[in-house]
């Protein structure tokens, strides 16, 4: 059923900048076409190319924000998170609590 | 006439000429509008689902640029479920590696926040883990389920005993203490993976047992997000219309029982829900165009109102969703472009 | 030859023991297991050999060759993917994947699973679900594969179960509400325990384990016999594995009997007896670790209960061997001194079939 969905109507998470606008309705419920907007201001891209893989998985290796693709030295999981964090000026609550964890 | 295939709300399939699509789909947004009192599809929303129906494709999709985020409901169990043995991390990464998920969800098998409570530490491991090693947003999610604070299991006297016998008022106070027991359950667990590091808390089929679940929800959902200000809470629906077994409980003056999804909507984004979404519930016997169009229906009452995203429930049985084990990719496909491009979804 | 031992005291810190006091505490062990369970003490070469065991300087001990017993399980599987109240390590790793890791990694005997809540109750709630993983993992086993599960009475009392909650009730007095209130559990309890033990055999599981019993007194304990005893003429090529909470049957109810005899304050004998009678075919008895004497002193103990159960058992007597009985150091991460010290001694002179 996930899959059905994904490919009918979602954005495709990391794959492309899915994950991103998520972020936008977690953190400070946006909806859909605000959320989007705000992504694609902070990647300077359009709102069209926020879906697009070829596009997005060039620009997330460029920002290292994650990628499919398990590339050594590549930022995963946190790592990624934080500059996610930075990229779209959002607090992310896992992100935090490594920073109090680690006294970062 | 030329015969159109499409499925019932059983999922077995049909033919249905033009006609009957249209019929079906006139007949389904009347019965939203007149139930929920809201304004049925306009002549240009109920043609653009014509046409999907119409179109002679496996599989449909939105067009380009009206992608939506996709969130879940037991996330972790999916796999569980059907048997394939990977652990939670791992149904996590497939989640999101290969599944394109745009948010993930960490969720017990036994999926409702009762069970919850007692392995509630094994469940905070496994969050943090999880946080380091994937990027999405990370929900944990899990079932209000009042039914289980009752007798047998639970702690209360059941209703369901006591109803048929009149006893009304005793089933009223079992449920009144039923809600106390729910919330700190809520409670207790969403603080537990909130301060694990959660994005968010996912709030299931919300209402489930009817209007004393749907009160014990949006009084845990209250008491977290004054906690926690920043929290994000998911609230999914159970069904489109919230039954009244107690009859007698408000949230903000506003009566539980009887409500749909917009005026349930209202009240959640009063409690301080981040992400609503409102259930429409599959009638087996009609078909999928009738169903569809009154998902639609309903939806779009939520989102032309609401001030925060609507993320549709479209599991089995939902939201144009036929209730069969497993949905075929051309319902489903057909139920996701309409709810998204029709209802104006933020997501599902 | 040494004068000091280093060993440790029941919450696993480290100590270093002059030899006269070890022996010592071995003999004052052995007194309080004799005085209690009204058993014979250890005989004088039976301490010589336990002291010995202690005394080796090796950091690990191990039974001589041919000397090898059966290992079952709690549910050892479980620390691949479980959290800190099992000491698991939360690894990403299904449970499927853990029981084939503890069979073929670890070379287990025999293997166990149970629902991450392991208790009998939650476990009926999801006992599809535990049907068709048992069935998947029992067609990659080899070595017999158990389903374990607790009786664990407490859930059916309030707040979160449907009966009063008999530690509100006693110390008001109210003390026939109290044994009403764990009488009506205990009925729940068993057909629960029937009901899922049978579910499981439909899947053609091959032995159901019942852990810590007793942990709730003795209703707990008059369920799972009960439980035991149908099962056993339901489905009797299950086989049935009765593993015990502490060295004593608490009375908290008092006046429960099982074949005429009552439960309250049964050591481990009488309940292997009682096991036994019931259709049990593995008993394993638990010894509680006191956490303020020596491991010695806890050991010493522990063979003392175990040696008499083994003499006097039926079936076969596989002591609880985790952290906190049987004389191993009650702490997380178990300090391997003392557990292969605890199981040489509980096999060499406990002559325990197993652990």
């Amino acid at each position: 059923m996930a899959v059905a969905h994904g490919i009918a109507s979602g954005i495709g998470g990391i794959r492309a900048a899915g994950d991103l606008v998520a972020r936008m309705q977690v953190s400070r419920g946006m909806r859909i076409k605000e959320a989007k907007e705000y992504v694609a201001g902070c990647l300077r891209i359009s709102v069209e190319d926020i879906a697009d893989p070829v596009v997005m998985s060039e620009l997330r290796e460029d920002l290292d924000i994650g990628r499919v693709n398990a590339v050594p030295g590549a930022a995963k999981g946190i790592d990624a998170k934080f500059r996610i964090a930075e990229l779209l000026d959002i607090k992310i609550n896992c992100v935090n609590k490594f920073r109090e964890r680690t006294g970062l | 006439m030329g015969k159109y295939v499409t499925r019932m709300g059983d999922g077995f399939k049909v033919e249905l000429t033009e006609s009957e699509i249209n019929r079906d789909i006139e007949e389904g947004s009347q019965e939203a509008a007149k139930n929920g009192q809201i304004a049925p599809l306009n002549q240009d929303e109920s043609l653009y689902l014509l046409e999907i129906f119409k179109c002679p494709d496996r599989s449909v999709g939105v067009e380009r640029g009206k992608e939506v985020v996709l969130s879940y409901d037991s996330g972790t169990t999916k796999f569980k479920r059907v048997n394939v043995s990977v652990s939670k991390i791992q149904s996590l990464q497939i989640y999101e590696r290969m599944l394109g998920a745009d948010t993930l969800e960490l969720a017990h098998i036994d999926y409702s926040f009762k069970p919850v409570k007692p392995i509630v530490v094994f469940e905070q491991p496994i969050l943090e883990q999880a946080l380091l090693m994937t990027i999405p947003p990370l929900f944990y999610g899990a079932m209000p389920n009042l039914g289980l604070y009752s007798q047998p299991d639970g702690p209360c006297p059941n209703p369901g005993d006591l109803l048929p016998k009149g006893k009304i008022a005793e089933a009223r106070a079992s449920y009144e203490e039923q809600i106390e027991h729910a919330i700190k359950d809520m409670v207790y667990v969403g603080t537990r993976m909130y301060e694990a590091g959660a994005d968010g808390i996912n709030f299931d089929t919300t209402a489930a047992a009817g209007d004393a679940e749907f009160l014990a929800t949006l009084q845990a959902i209250k008491i977290l997000k004054t906690k926690y200000p920043e929290i994000c809470i998911q609230m999914g629906m159970a069904a489109e219309f919230v039954l009244g077994m107690h009859g007698e409980l408000y949230y903000e003056n506003v009566r539980l029982a009887g409500l749909y999804p917009h005026k349930q909507l209202e009240l959640a984004e009063k409690a301080g829900v981040t992400i609503f979404g409102p259930t429409t519930n599959i009638v087996t016997n009609r078909s999928l165009p009738w169903n569809v169009a009154r998902a639609v229906t309903f939806t779009k009452a939520c989102t032309e109102m609401a001030r925060i995203p609507v993320h549709a429930c479209m599991g089995m049985g939902v939201g144009g969703v036929p209730l069969t084990l497993s949905p075929p990719v051309d319902a489903l496909s057909r139920a996701s472009k309409a709810m998204v491009e029709i209802s104006r979804l933020d997501g599902l | 030859m040494q004068d000091a031992i280093f060993t440790r005291m029941g919450d696993g810190e480290r100590i270093s023991m002059p030899v006269q006091e070890m022996k010592e505490e071995l003999l004052e062990g052995t007194q309080d297991a004799a005085k209690k369970g009204r058993i014979p003490e250890l005989t004088e070469e039976d301490l010589q050999q336990l002291f010995e065991i202690l005394a080796e300087p090796g950091r690990i001990v191990s039974v001589p060759s041919g000397k090898e017993v059966v290992v079952t399980d709690d549910g050892c599987a479980k620390i691949f993917y479980s959290g800190p109240a099992d000491g698991g390590a939360a690894l990403p790793i299904s449970r499927q994947n853990s029981v084939l890791a503890y069979e073929r990694g670890f070379a287990a005997d025999t293997v166990s699973f149970g629902h991450e809540d392991y208790s009998f109750k939650p476990a009926k709630a999801l006992i599809d679900y535990e049907m068709q993983t048992y069935y998947t993992t029992s067609l990659a086993t080899t070595v017999p594969c158990f389903y374990g599960s607790q009786p664990n009475l407490g859930l059916y009392f309030r707040p979160d179960g449907p009966h009063p909650n008999p530690a509100d009730l006693l110390p008001h007095g109210r003390i026939d509400e109290a044994k009403a209130a764990q009488e009506e559990a205990a009925e729940q309890l068993r057909e629960d325990m029937v009901y899922v033990g049978q579910k499981l055999a439909e899947v053609g599981c091959e032995g159901i384990n019942f852990d810590t019993t007793g942990s709730a007194g003795d209703a707990d304990f008059h369920a799972t016999l009960m439980a035991v005893a149908e099962l056993k003429e339901k489905v009797p090529l299950m086989s049935v594995e009765v593993g015990m909470s502490g060295e004593f049957v608490l009375g908290m109810h008092g006046g429960i009997t099982f074949e005429g005899k009552r439960l309250a304050g049964m050591y481990p004998h009488e309940q292997a007896d009682a096991a036994a009678a019931a259709g049990a075919d593995i008993f394993g008895p638990a010894v509680n670790v006191n956490t303020s004497r020596s491991v010695a002193w806890n050991l010493a103990r522990a063979v003392t209960f175990v040696k008499h159960v083994v003499e006097s058992s039926k079936i076969p007597v596989h002591p609880n061997v985790g952290m906190g009985v049987c004389g191993v150091p009650m702490c997380v991460e178990t300090p391997i001194d003392c557990v292969t010290r605890v199981s040489k001694a509980l096999v060499l002179i406990g002559k325990a079939d197993g652990l």
